[in-house]
């Protein structure tokens, strides 16, 4: 690849937006301004389920589970572009529901399932049906294709076996879409709530209260075979899913370097020591015009990656850079929040904790900067 | 303004645009060509680019835009976008003469009188005027606000008495954009300062030359003692100084988009900077196969991709929504710290060659990396420093309190 800097845009995409990605935006912005002001936040994290099952509702009923469903399935028939501004919104507000994985599973399903599979899940999911995925394992490692868990042919179907952990919303969920190797292939495979037995499911302790997430247990699980998605397909999807889900986590991570950077600014404006705003202080004042600058190059990032989503090559490099410059971005952003709320930021009652632990479980999971600068490192040089 | 042109007549303009400059952009003169307007050092190197400036004036490719009865072209702005794409795509030298065309012209064609507009503005264009700006001084300079050079007025004159320093293309130019103090009895340091177009060629105005940290030429220190000017050199009313200068630094810092059109800066060939690093070795290895230097290298390229991307969404407006002014005004500050780490970095990439400068015939690329790093400081210290960006944007973006 040829650029220079003044080209460097023509070949990594550029930016642009539709009618419907702002309209959206705006509705989202209120929506979630006033569905999840921050003292609902916290009531929410002492809840055992974590959202608001009315507000999970509205949610359906506004149609966002199906913007990147196609009308056949029961969709909107936009893209994944019109569905970031919602997440960065809901990022913004800390606001926790099973969007994001009912999204990703919906996008999983596009991508590698059938007629058949399609048809009955995709309405089900735009109805509002959690539908989650079991991806990762006790390895730990970002890499999709590194799967240990297994499904064995057994009988009509398959019995499996293994460990999935960080299954979000799995607890709600109708479906779970999981990886899993046949005869050493990677595969994945669509496992109904009704199939897995109470015990299999254990509510994690995770970084990010606001969020719910739980390890399973695929040990004697059993599926029907026409539970697995498409063979040839399953590599792809496994990819698609990993960019869907940087998308939004972009997305989700942008909304949160705002409101990490917004609320410290309050702060600096208000609090006074030795006579002085602290706000005036340069020691402080310098670092949040740098995170501010880092925020809206992430939030450049993300919009040309929402934008570009899906287009060959270039899609895929807006997307890395969109998460790794959106973990940049939010991690520096939330680690000053707390610093500059003094001894305050070291409670649990300041919000800067909320958003520094949102921060770090963006960045555990599909990958953190560092491991998406690796994989541009090889698509750019 | 001229109305709105059709696709097919942009396209036709283009291809003469594109015609042009292929036949006419310059190559390479043999001699070391400044990368921007604050860089011009020899004779030649002035000479061979007003040349340039005038040629492609000439041509109607610059200040094809602006009136006709001032010099302009008289076209939509939009043709000027594409001739500066185009003398971009040709990688052609800079336009000299940036102070004129970028800052002064925009600011007359602005709020400057009829006269005014028809004084300067073809002579800019042409580059047979050259101008520069007088606003730091040796005791002022960030504080610009607390300007101390004394205007006072005398008759139909104006004597102006003390000193600008930091005066790129100062021993060059015919104007200067002044900012002087009339008073010292105002509310506050800016009521006083006046601002004016005034000549350089006048008794009691003498320039002296500054080298600077790359070894070359390019800025002076400008004394005033009893200096005449004409009253007429006032742009607007005494006390109007502060308010003037300050939309002249918004054309400066880029917060406002370029009218006249060409350019002042070379961009920095960042994908040579990818080049560099493959053809340098470490321990007999291509430098970008170590994972340190790739994901140092990916970062910077995530900053070029990211400050490209801001500046397409500044000027979509439901994509700025919270903070309208946010990315215009941290352009300048990211830009040129992105500049400044980018060729800082890449001279390590050149192992014990790292040691050589500009002229040796072993240095690499005849040392452009170095001069790239040294001049970078121009650009993060001149037209405010990245501290006061810093400052700037705090206070004005993110509304936080001004320090006492
Ligand atoms: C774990 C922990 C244990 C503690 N234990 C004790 C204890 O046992 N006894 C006790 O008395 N105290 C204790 N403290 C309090 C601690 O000493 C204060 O929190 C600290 O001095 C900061 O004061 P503050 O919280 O009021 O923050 P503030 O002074 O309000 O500071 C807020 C922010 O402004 C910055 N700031 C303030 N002034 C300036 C300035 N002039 N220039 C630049 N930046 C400035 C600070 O660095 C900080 O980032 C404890 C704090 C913690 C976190
Ligand atoms: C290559 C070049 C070309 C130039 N061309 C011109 C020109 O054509 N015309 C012209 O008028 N000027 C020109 N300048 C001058 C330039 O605008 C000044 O150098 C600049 O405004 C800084 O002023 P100073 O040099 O007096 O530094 P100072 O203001 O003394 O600053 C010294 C240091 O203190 C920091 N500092 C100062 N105040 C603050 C503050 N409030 N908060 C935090 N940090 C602060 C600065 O950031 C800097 O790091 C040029 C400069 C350069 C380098």
């Amino acid at each position: 690849m040829a650029f220079s800097e003044g080209n460097l845009a023509d070949h990594l995409g550029g930016l642009s937006y539709s009618e419907e990605q702002i309209e959206l935006m705006d509705v989202a912005t209120s929506f979630c301004r006033d569905k999840s002001p921050i003292d609902k936040v916290r009531k929410l994290i002492a809840d055992e389920r974590g959202y608001d099952p009315a507000v999970w509702q509205e949610i359906v009923d506004l149609g966002w589970l199906g913007i990147a469903v196609p009308e056949a399935q029961g969709g909107v028939g936009l893209s994944m572009a019109e569905v970031a501004p919602i997440a960065e919104q809901m990022g913004r507000r800390l606001l926790a529901t099973p969007f994001a994985t009912c999204t990703i599973a919906a996008q999983a399903l596009l991508a590698a399932g059938d007629e058949a599979q399609c048809g009955e899940w995709l309405p089900r999911i735009v109805a509002g049906e959690v539908a989650t995925l079991a991806l990762t394992e006790p390895h730990g490692d970002w890499n999709l294709d590194h799967v240990e868990a297994t499904a064995k042919a057994s009988g009509d179907g398959y019995v499996l076996s293994g460990t999935k952990q960080f299954v979000t919303y799995a607890k709600d969920a109708a479906l779970v879409i999981a990886s899993v190797t046949v005869e050493g292939a990677v595969r994945l495979v669509l496992i109904e709530r009704s199939a897995i037995p109470d015990g299999a499911l254990r509510r994690e302790i995770i970084i990010d209260e606001t969020k719910r997430s739980y390890e399973l247990t695929l040990d004697g699980i059993t599926v029907p075979a026409s539970a697995l998605l498409d063979a040839g397909r399953s590599g792809t999807a496994l990819g698609q899913i990993e960019l869907a889900s940087a998308l939004l986590q972009a997305a989700e991570m942008c909304g949160g370097t705002q409101s990490a950077i917004d609320y410290t600014i309050e702060y600096l404006k208000t609090r006074k020591q030795f006579g002085k705003l602290i706000g005036e202080y340069q020691a402080l004042k310098h670092p949040i015009t740098n995170a501010y600058v880092g925020y809206e190059k992430a939030r450049s990032h993300m919009l040309s990656a929402a934008h570009n989503f899906g287009q060959q090559g270039v899609g895929e490099i807006a997307v890395r850079m969109a998460k790794a410059s959106a973990d940049k971005a939010y991690s520096f952003a939330a680690d000053r929040a707390v610093q500059f709320h003094g001894g305050f930021g070291f409670t649990h009652d300041c919000d800067a904790g909320l958003y520094r632990r949102s921060a770090i479980w963006h960045a555990s999971q599909y990958g953190d900067a560092a491991w998406h600068r690796a994989k541009l490192a090889d698509l750019l040089f | 303004m001229a109305s709105r042109p059709t696709a097919a007549e942009l396209a036709e303009y283009e291809a003469q645009a594109d015609a042009w400059f292929r036949e006419n952009t310059p190559k390479d003169p043999g001699f070391m060509l400044p990368l921007t307007f604050m860089e011009v050092s020899t004779d030649q190197q002035f000479e061979f680019l007003c040349a340039w400036q005038r040629k492609v004036y000439e041509a109607g490719y610059l200040g094809a835009s602006w009136p006709v009865e001032y010099g302009g072209g008289g076209l939509h702005p939009d043709f000027q976008r594409i001739a500066t794409k185009v003398m971009k795509k040709y990688d052609g030298p800079i336009m000299l003469n940036a102070i004129g065309i970028g800052w002064a012209g925009p600011l007359i064609m602005d709020i400057g009188s009829e006269e005014e507009k028809k004084k300067y503005i073809k002579g800019m264009l042409n580059a047979e005027d050259i101008w520069c700006q007088g606003f730091s001084e040796p005791e002022n300079g960030s504080d610009l606000g607390n300007a101390q050079l004394k205007a006072v007025r005398d008759g139909d004159e104006y004597v102006l008495n003390g000193s600008k320093i930091w005066t790129s293309l100062g021993d060059r130019a015919k104007y200067m954009i002044l900012l002087a103090r009339t008073s010292n009895d105002g509310p506050n340091k800016y009521a006083g300062l006046s601002f004016f177009l005034s000549p350089m060629h006048a008794p009691g105005i003498e320039t002296r030359r500054i080298k600077k940290l790359t070894g070359e030429y390019g800025f002076v220190q400008c004394f005033f003692t009893d200096a005449r000017i004409s009253a007429e050199c006032l742009m607007g009313n005494e006390g109007d100084g502060w308010q003037i200068a300050m939309k002249t630094l918004e054309y400066e810092r880029g917060a406002k988009v370029n009218l006249a059109g060409g350019y002042f800066l070379k961009e920095l060939d960042a994908m040579g900077v990818v080049e560099l690093a493959r053809q340098s070795q470490r321990g007999g290895k291509p430098l970008l196969d170590d994972p340190v230097m790739k994901d140092r290298m990916v970062d910077f390229m995530m900053d070029i991709q990211a400050l490209n991307l801001n500046n397409q969404r500044r000027r979509m407006g439901p994509l700025v929504q919270d903070r309208p002014m946010g990315l215009a005004l941290m352009n300048k500050l990211a830009r040129t710290e992105m500049i400044r780490e980018l060729t800082e970095f890449s001279i390590g990439f050149q192992g014990t060659r790292g040691g050589y400068y500009v002229d040796d015939p072993c240095a690499v690329d005849n040392g452009y990396w170095h001069r790239s790093y040294l001049n970078s400081f121009s650009a993060t210290i001149g037209g405010g420093t990245s501290e006061i960006q810093r400052n700037i944007i705090a206070e004005h973006v993110l509304g936080l309190p001004k320090g006492r």
